[in-house]
């Protein structure tokens, strides 16, 4: 374990380190609220961070293992490939934004437009989300353990949405459908990976109703 | 983009320090405001039918005496002047309104940053930590300040321009965000309300909105309530009161906002970096607030 303290170290420096390494475990004391932390990782680096992390934390990242302690701002794992990254806290907006890949862990709440454009990446958050979760998201999964709020999964594409609490309201085009043994499954060993605690059986699950999946001018009032 | 701060002391004993507290939280938001930096603080209040008004003169020379010599023969009281930097404090033993509009009628060119008893606004161009120095922000004391850290976008970089807006006695606003209808906005305010603006800002418009709606004789909770409805654009608030301060996010939540609170003070900011330093920010309950939705912190 190589310790990296941020009261001595510039983020700069941290991430070099960082994504030089081949592999190994790595500790950042003192994050401080700093932006960009464990960005750009690209090989199977462990990193805890131990604190609060600030914008776009493990932000494209590629098979690089990053747990935060704390919360962490906008745009945590934003478009990120693979790996997993867990946050102990809560995250505020845009987390898992365009995440093509890989398992994003929230076990607090998350804000506003939490995998916005997912085009890929799991995201499991064991409390709830703010308004547009899933907004225009393309592929992947959204899991929510508690509840979603205002206009879930405008504007969807094929992403799959599971939510275990009540939803505030659905955006356009974002249907409850049903729930079969086979999602369930994949339901269960997701929650699994993600260590989280809950029966597949207690989700309902969301997805496109695919009346607006093409653009038509028929339909501009319904978006 | 621009940043936002405010800071409320709870424990009476950490009140010398607040300056201490809170320069390295508006020092944070550099990054979201270099062009300029203002600050309230909310200290020395002085008896409730007495006055403090800040006001600012480009001129580093101006006599500020002067005008104290002026207004106190004027309004046959005793006047005092205390220079700080740009600005300067005046004392006087008569309403706020009352020395304001002798202000107003007989010194048209100052411009009135501040009026109340308690608050004292500072502003002027400049990077946040030669702003914060000029005006001794760092050796402050009082019970709680708000401040903001500006990257112009709707009007020119300037002191006017700069937050934080005085909204009516020992209230200010400072923004993050832009707004969207404050031409219209301001003409009715103007023309309808009788509100005087001093510049084309669009956050003085919503200073000059919270004014009207105080007015009206509406509480600041109920002022930033009807403000969701009638302000259009994206916004996050922290309004500074006699008390403490209150905090409203757009219903987007388009721009960020982050709280903290430990049983010695509560914080807000833009961003969590500007929280780091605060005294037991490890043991802070710290969270998001929700959009469309007024909080509020003080004494009252």
């Amino acid at each position: 374990m190589t310790v990296i303290d941020l009261a001595q170290t510039d983020v700069r420096e941290l991430n070099r380190t960082l994504q030089m390494a081949e592999s190994g475990s790595f500790e950042v004391r003192h994050p401080g609220g700093a932006h960009a932390l464990a960005a750009g990782l690209t090989r199977p680096v462990d990193v805890t961070i131990d604190g609060h992390a600030g914008y776009y934390c493990a932000g494209m990242n590629q098979e690089g293992i990053v747990t935060v302690s704390g919360n962490v701002g906008t745009g945590v794992a934003e478009n990120m490939m693979s790996g997993t990254v867990r946050v102990r806290g809560d995250a505020s907006q845009s987390a898992g934004a365009t995440a093509h890949g890989g398992l994003l862990v929230i076990e607090g709440n998350t804000s506003a437009r939490c995998g916005i454009s997912l085009k890929g990446g799991d995201i499991v958050v064991g409390g709830s989300v703010g308004h547009m979760a899933a907004f225009m998201a393309q592929a992947g999964r959204l899991v929510v353990l508690g509840d979603a709020g205002a206009d879930l999964g405008d504007s969807l594409y094929e992403a799959q949405i599971y939510v275990r609490g009540t939803v505030a309201s659905l955006g356009a085009d974002c249907e409850e459908k049903e729930m079969t043994a086979s999602h369930q499954e994949e339901l269960a060993a997701l929650l699994e990976q993600a260590g989280a605690i809950a029966d597949a059986a207690a989700f309902r699950r969301y997805e496109s109703g695919r009346n607006l999946y093409h653009f038509n001018i028929d339909n501009a009032g319904s978006y | 983009m621009c940043g936002i701060v405010g800071l409320y002391l709870k424990n009476p004993d950490l009140r010398d320090r607040l300056g201490a507290f809170f320069s390295p939280m508006l020092e944070q938001m550099t990054d979201r405001g270099p062009d300029s930096a203002g600050v309230a603080i909310y200290r020395d209040q002085a008896s409730d039918d007495d006055a403090k008004v800040t006001l600012y003169d480009p001129d580093p020379d101006f006599d500020w005496d002067a005008v104290a010599g002026a207004a106190s023969s004027d309004l046959n009281i005793t006047i005092t002047a205390e220079r700080v930097s740009s600005h300067a404090i005046l004392r006087a033993p008569v309403d706020a309104g009352a020395l304001r509009r002798w202000i107003e009628t007989n010194r048209p060119g100052l411009r009135i940053m501040s009026s109340g008893n308690i608050l004292e606004i500072y502003k002027e161009v400049g990077l946040p930590a030669d702003v914060l120095a000029r005006f001794g922000v760092p050796q402050a004391t009082g019970s709680h300040a708000v401040g903001h850290t500006r990257m112009a976008t709707e009007s020119a970089v300037t002191t006017e321009g700069a937050h934080p807006f005085n909204t009516g006695d020992d209230l200010c606003l400072v923004h993050n965000g832009s707004l969207s209808n404050h031409h219209r906005l301001r003409d009715w305010l103007r023309d309808q309300a009788g509100i005087a603006f001093q510049t084309d800002n669009d956050s003085e418009v919503a200073a000059g909105y919270l004014t009207w709606r105080l007015g009206q004789g509406a509480t600041i909770a109920e002022a930033l309530e009807a403000a969701i409805a009638d302000l259009d654009g994206f916004y996050t608030f922290a309004v500074g009161t006699r008390d403490g301060f209150s905090v409203l996010r757009d219903p987007i939540a388009c721009k960020p906002a982050v709280m903290a609170e430990t049983d010695d003070w509560v914080a807000m900011a833009s961003e969590f970096r500007s929280l780091a330093q605060l005294p037991s920010v490890d043991d802070a309950t710290v969270w998001e607030p929700e959009p469309a939705t007024v909080y509020s912190w003080g004494r009252a």
